[in-house]
């Protein structure tokens, strides 16, 4: 039980990864794989501060500004050079590693016996069970605060802008601009992921971030299947499935270690269950047709 | 109300497909006029038009709305004055955000789109009397996606959005080209009662010469990017359909 329990605690962890994922993916409709990069950036700022005994209320702005900061760089390529927002991302993602490993100074920063996140409140007396209180606590915060964002008119005209580009720039908006903010917002909300982890895991380690993509996506792309099978179109009843696709696919992940798979073969694994649920609405049209 | 001084663009320059879209053109749209272009493919209306609304810059001549110049604005700037009905119904909505959503940023056009929730349940039943006032009984769908009903309502919508927030300039670039003919009758009256009404001055593109006769108060036609016919007032009401199928002839 307790293996389902981490699990859960890792998909609450990565749940920030796939509500950015989320908004840079499917609210603006830009493939955005700085995520690696600004995953472990995220890890590797949280691990470079406590190290240095700095607190929560420093260390958290500091991650989120780092996050904001890669994506904002990736925007910039994107929109101001017009670069291809996939190659912009992976040369952002390149060049971060190089800053990871200089923050960082070395591949690994063990964070044993610091205080972190997790143990800053004593809600109860078992360790795993506070940290699900604490990460539970925390995800509703941010989704709520995305949420909200989405509804208000500045949100409205973010989802505008992945939606009908021409229209929203009649309407006024500098789009450039909206993207910049979009994919700045999509990876702070990254390297908070990447901020819980590290904790929660107790290390920084500059491969960190490997692959880290196609959890959010994966994550994604489980939610964009219910919202397309349940017909939803209400803002809020869709990041509550991104969560839930978050949780799902780190439980399916460990459901497939539990019943004995290679953990050598857990990459593969993973993408053959993204390519699983992405071609399973395809599938079943197909049969119907 | 609009100035265009000797306006060129000029695609594709040196290149073996070099275009001449706009040449040289001069034009002063006045205030309240309701201006129709008419003119063969290639003539330049489209690029005069994304010239006016700012989605091209001309590489020479100048261009000014209400006596400002704007020669250089882009076009999310020039949102204060302009509101645009495009040719492709989903190119002036967005399909996937609910008609109510697509109203609220509308409202803002010429404002900030701020940190605060606008849509609300005076705003929605403000949205709900003016949808009502199209008679498409679409004021029970406000709460749908606009990529839900069908190009004629969604052109119907576009144009009811242009006046949600203050707007002078109307720009239609062929707003009815893709619909049916009842649905396109339905958009032309729907444009000509709001342009009457809000006293907006009208750029109007369009093939359909019937349309071009039955509405504005001016007509131009276009060709090889520049001005070959320009009618206006008296002259404009004694032209005869006949006439105008002779300017293609």
């Amino acid at each position: 039980m307790d293996f389902y329990l981490t699990a859960l605690l890792q998909g609450l962890c990565f749940s920030a990864i796939a509500l950015g994922i989320y908004i840079s993916m499917k609210i603006f409709n830009i493939p955005d794989i700085t995520t690696d990069g600004s995953y472990t950036l995220g890890g590797v700022v949280t691990a470079v501060l406590l190290t240095n005994h700095q607190p929560t209320y420093v260390i958290l702005p500091a991650v989120i500004l780092a996050g904001a900061t890669a994506g904002a760089v990736t925007g910039i390529i994107h929109t101001k050079l017009k670069i291809n927002a996939l190659l912009a991302g992976i040369l952002v993602m390149t060049a971060l590693y190089s800053v990871n490993l200089s923050i960082l100074g070395r591949s690994n920063l063990p964070l044993i016996n610091l205080p972190s996140l997790f143990t800053l409140l004593n809600i109860v007396s078992d360790p795993n069970q506070n940290t699900f209180w604490i990460l539970a606590v925390f995800v509703v915060v941010i989704a709520f605060m995305i949420g909200y964002l989405l509804k208000t008119d500045f949100g409205i005209a973010m989802r505008a802008t992945g939606n009908s580009e021409s229209m929203i720039r009649s309407l006024g908006v500098n789009t450039d601009r909206m993207k910049i903010t979009g994919l700045a917002l999509a990876n702070a909300l990254t390297a908070l992921s990447g901020y819980l982890v590290a904790q929660f895991q107790g290390f920084a380690d500059i491969s960190m971030g490997i692959g880290i993509v196609i959890v959010g996506l994966g994550s994604v792309i489980i939610a964009e299947t219910l919202i397309n099978w349940l017909k939803l179109t209400s803002v809020w009843l869709s990041l509550v499935l991104v969560l839930t696709g978050a949780v799902i696919f780190q439980l399916v992940l460990a459901f497939t270690l539990s019943v004995g798979v290679d953990p050598k073969l857990l990459k593969i694994v993973t993408a053959g269950f993204v390519l699983v649920i992405v071609s399973l609405p395809r599938l079943s049209l197909l049969k119907s047709s | 109300m609009i100035t265009i001084t000797d306006v060129h663009k000029i695609f594709n320059k040196g290149k073996a497909n070099q275009v001449n879209a706009v040449n040289g053109i001069s034009l002063e749209i006045k205030n309240g006029e309701f201006l129709v272009i008419v003119g063969s493919n290639g003539s330049g209306k489209t690029t005069m038009l994304n010239l006016i609304a700012g989605s091209v810059l001309p590489d020479k001549g100048t261009i000014s709305i209400d006596n400002a110049d704007v020669t250089k604005l882009p076009d999310y700037k020039r949102g204060q004055w302009i509101a645009r009905v495009f040719q492709n119904p989903l190119s002036g909505t967005a399909p996937d955000l609910s008609i109510l959503d697509n109203f609220r940023l509308a409202s803002l056009r010429t404002k900030t789109k701020g940190l605060s929730v606008g849509v609300n349940d005076v705003f929605k039943k403000q949205v709900q009397e003016k949808v009502a006032s199209l008679g498409m009984g679409l004021q029970d769908k406000i709460d749908q996606p606009m990529g839900t009903l069908s190009g004629g309502q969604r052109q119907a919508l576009t144009l009811l959005m242009s006046v949600m927030d203050s707007c002078k300039v109307l720009l239609l670039d062929e707003p009815t080209a893709a619909l049916d003919p009842r649905s396109a009758d339905v958009v032309m009256r729907t444009a000509d009662t709001l342009i009457r009404d809000f006293n907006l001055t009208a750029v109007f593109i369009t093939h359909n010469l019937k349309d071009a006769f039955n509405y504005g108060t001016r007509i131009i036609q276009m060709g090889e990017g520049g001005i070959i016919n320009d009618l206006s007032g008296t002259e404009r009401a004694s032209l005869k359909q006949n006439d105008l199928f002779d300017w293609f002839a």
